[in-house]
C-alpha cells in the first residue's frame, strides 16, 4: 500500500488508539491506586474502573491486529543498539501488560467472588474460581503489575521526549502525526 | 558556518540540558501525583489501609484468616422470598414475587472470633443473594437501630477510642471519656447500648440496614430508603444473670437448636424517605416514615465458618442490582472501603497458609503483634 507513508509514521488508527490508550491506561492506573486507598471515593472509582479496563482490552486487541498488519516504522538507524533493544523491549512489556492487566484484574474479581457487573446491569462470566488463594495471588499480581505498568509508561513517556526534543529524530512525529500534508519533520 | 560560532555549542548544550530538566520535572510530578494519590506520601490522610490497621490495633492482635470486624460468626444459607410490594419502589428482582436463595452470615461485633457472645453489644446479619437474571445483592445489617458517628473521620477516632492500652489491657477511660466529649451525637449511641434491652438470639433480633440507599422502579422514579429484617421469632428479653451465664458460643448454639426445629424468618421492612430526611446513618428518621413489608428472609440451615460456604465472601453493601443504587452516606462508601481492605487481608491470610483456626485446620489460632 503505502509503503513511503507507512515506513516514517504510525498509520491513523495506529495514532488514534495510542493516544486515547495512553489516556484511558495513565486514567486507569490513578484510578487504581485512589479506589484502593480512598474511603470515599471508591464505589465511583470502581464502577469506572472495572469497564474502562475491558475497553483497555478491547482496544488492545484491536491495537495488536492493527500493528500486525501495518508493522510500524522502523526506528531510526543511527540510534545506538542499547536504545533500540530498550525500545523493543518496553513496547512487548506495555503490550504484555495492556493484556495482562485488565485480565488479571477480571481473574481476580471472578477468584474474590464477586460479580463482574459493567454498567446496564450486565456481568460479565467469572474466569477463575472462587478461591482464596487463587484471589490473593491475583490481587498481589494485580498490583505489582499495576507498578510495573506505571513505570513503563513513565520511562516511555521520558523517551518520548528524549527523542521529541533531545534527539529531534522524527520517532515522536512519527506517532503524533500523520505523513501528508505536513512540512517534512524536525528529521534534520 | 555553526561551527565556527563559539556561543554555538554552549546554546546547544544549554538547551539540552534544559530539555533533560524538563523530563525530569514531568516524569517526577507524574510519578508524585501518583504517589499522593495512592496516599503513600506523609501519613496524615485517612486512607482504607490506615482505618484497617487502626482496627487490627484495637482489637488488641491480628487474628490471620478472620475478618478484622465481626470475626465471629456462623454460615447461613436460605431464601429470600418476595411479595411483590417491593416491585412499584425498585426493580430489583429480588422483590418480586420469586424465591432468591442466599449464602448469608450472622455474627457478633468485636474484632476476636472467640469473643463471648454474651458480652456483644451488636449482633448482625450479612446476605449475599442471588437473583435469577444473574444479578447479586449484598446487604450488611446490625443490632443498632443508628451509627453511632456521623463521619468517618469520627468512626475512626471512636476505633482508636477503643484500642486497649497496652499497660492495662483495656481502653483508656479518659481517651473513652475525650471521644465522647467531642463527638455529642455518639451519646444517643452509647444511650441505646446502655439501655436498649438484650435479645435471646440472633432469630428473635431486628437487623437494620442503616445506611441509606435509593430505590430506583422501572419509571426511574427515585426513592431514598432505608431497611430492617424484623424477626417474626417473638422477642425475648435476657436478664443481666442470665447473660452472665450463658455459654460463650450460645448464640451458634441456640440457632443449631432452633434450625434444627424449623426455619427461620425476617420480614424484610422498607422504610421511604421524606424529601429533606437525612441520609447520614447517625440520623433517625421520623416515626411516621411510610412502611412497606417486601418481602421474607427465611434462613433454612448454618453451618461453622471455618468451612462455611460465607467464609469468602466480602458482605459488600455496595454490590447492588440494578434498582438499588447507593446514597451520598459517607458510611456506606468508607464501609466498602475498609471491608475490601478486610477481605483481601484475610484472604492473603488464608493464601499463605497462616490461618489455620480460621480454615478449621488447626485448634488454636494463629496470631501476632
Amino acid at each position: 500500500m503505502n509503503r513511503a507513508g507507512s515506513s516514517a509514521h504510525f498509520n491513523l488508527l495506529a495514532r488514534v488508539l495510542h493516544w486515547t490508550m495512553a489516556l484511558a491506561i495513565l486514567a486507569m492506573l490513578f484510578v487504581g491506586v485512589g479506589m484502593v486507598a480512598s474511603l470515599s471515593l471508591r464505589p465511583t472509582l470502581v464502577s469506572l474502573h472495572r469497564p474502562l479496563g475491558i475497553a483497555i482490552l478491547l482496544l488492545a486487541a484491536v491495537r495488536l491486529a492493527n500493528r500486525l498488519r501495518h508493522p510500524p516504522p522502523a526506528l531510526p538507524a543511527d540510534l545506538p543498539a542499547i536504545q533500540k533493544a530498550a525500545a523493543t523491549a518496553s513496547h512487548i512489556l506495555l503490550y504484555a501488560l495492556m493484556f495482562a492487566m485488565p485480565l488479571v484484574g477480571w481473574a481476580m474479581v471472578s477468584a474474590g467472588g464477586y460479580p463482574v457487573t459493567m454498567p446496564g446491569g450486565f456481568s460479565l462470566p467469572a474466569i477463575a474460581p472462587h478461591d482464596p488463594t487463587v484471589y490473593a495471588v491475583l490481587r498481589t499480581a494485580h498490583t505489582w503489575l499495576a507498578l510495573l505498568l506505571f513505570a513503563v509508561v513513565l520511562m516511555h513517556l521520558a523517551a518520548a521526549l528524549y527523542h521529541a526534543w533531545i534527539r529531534r529524530d522524527g520517532v515522536f512525529a512519527s506517532m503524533a502525526r500523520g505523513a501528508g500534508r505536513h512540512r517534512s519533520d524536525i528529521r534534520s | 558556518m555553526l561551527d565556527s560560532d563559539p556561543a554555538a555549542i554552549p546554546a546547544s548544550r544549554r538547551r539540552a540540558t534544559l530539555a533533560w530538566l524538563a523530563i525530569a520535572l514531568i516524569v517526577a510530578a507524574v510519578a508524585l501525583a501518583f504517589a499522593w494519590v495512592g496516599g503513600w506520601l506523609g501519613s496524615s490522610r485517612l486512607t482504607s489501609q490506615r482505618f484497617t490497621n487502626a482496627i487490627e490495633t484495637a482489637n488488641g492482635q491480628v487474628w490471620r484468616g478472620f475478618r478484622r470486624a465481626h470475626a465471629k460468626g456462623v454460615c447461613v444459607a436460605g431464601y429470600f422470598e418476595g411479595n411483590g410490594q417491593g416491585t412499584a419502589l425498585s426493580s430489583a428482582r429480588l422483590l418480586a414475587p420469586v424465591r432468591t436463595p442466599f449464602v448469608g452470615r450472622l455474627s457478633i461485633g468485636g474484632g476476636s472470633p472467640y469473643g463471648l457472645d454474651a458480652r456483644a453489644r451488636v449482633r448482625s446479619m450479612a446476605l449475599k443473594l442471588d437473583s435469577d437474571d444473574g444479578q447479586q445483592w449484598r446487604m450488611a445489617m446490625n443490632s443498632f437501630p443508628f451509627f453511632g458517628v456521623s463521619s468517618v473521620e469520627a468512626f475512626y477516632e471512636q476505633t482508636r477510642a477503643n484500642t486497649p492500652d497496652p499497660a492495662t489491657g483495656k481502653p483508656d477511660p479518659a481517651r473513652q471519656a475525650a471521644f465522647a466529649k467531642a463527638h455529642p451525637e455518639f451519646a444517643r449511641f452509647a444511650d441505646w447500648a446502655a439501655h436498649a434491652p438484650w435479645s435471646t438470639s440472633w432469630a428473635n433480633t431486628t437487623f437494620n440496614g442503616v445506611d441509606t440507599f435509593r430505590f430506583v422502579n422501572r419509571a426511574g422514579n427515585v426513592r431514598n430508603v432505608r431497611w430492617s429484617m424484623q424477626p417474626q421469632t417473638p422477642f425475648a428479653g435476657m436478664t443481666p444473670e442470665q447473660r452472665e451465664q450463658a455459654d460463650a458460643d450460645y448464640l451458634a448454639e441456640d440457632l443449631a437448636a432452633r434450625l434444627a426445629k424449623g426455619e427461620l424468618r425476617w420480614d424484610m421492612v422498607v422504610t421511604l424517605a421524606q424529601a429533606d430526611d437525612p441520609v447520614n446513618p447517625s440520623q433517625s428518621w421520623p416515626e411516621d416514615r411510610p412502611r412497606v413489608t417486601v418481602g421474607t428472609v427465611v434462613v433454612e440451615s448454618s453451618s461453622a465458618q471455618a468451612t462455611g460456604a460465607c467464609r469468602d465472601i466480602n458482605y459488600d453493601p455496595l454490590v447492588l442490582p440494578t434498582g438499588v443504587e447507593a446514597s451520598d452516606d459517607p458510611i456506606l462508601a468508607a464501609r466498602s472501603a475498609v471491608y475490601s481492605v478486610s477481605f483481601n487481608r484475610r484472604e492473603h491470610d488464608i493464601a499463605s497458609g497462616e490461618a489455620g483456626a480460621a480454615t478449621g485446620h488447626a485448634a488454636t489460632p494463629e496470631s501476632d503483634r
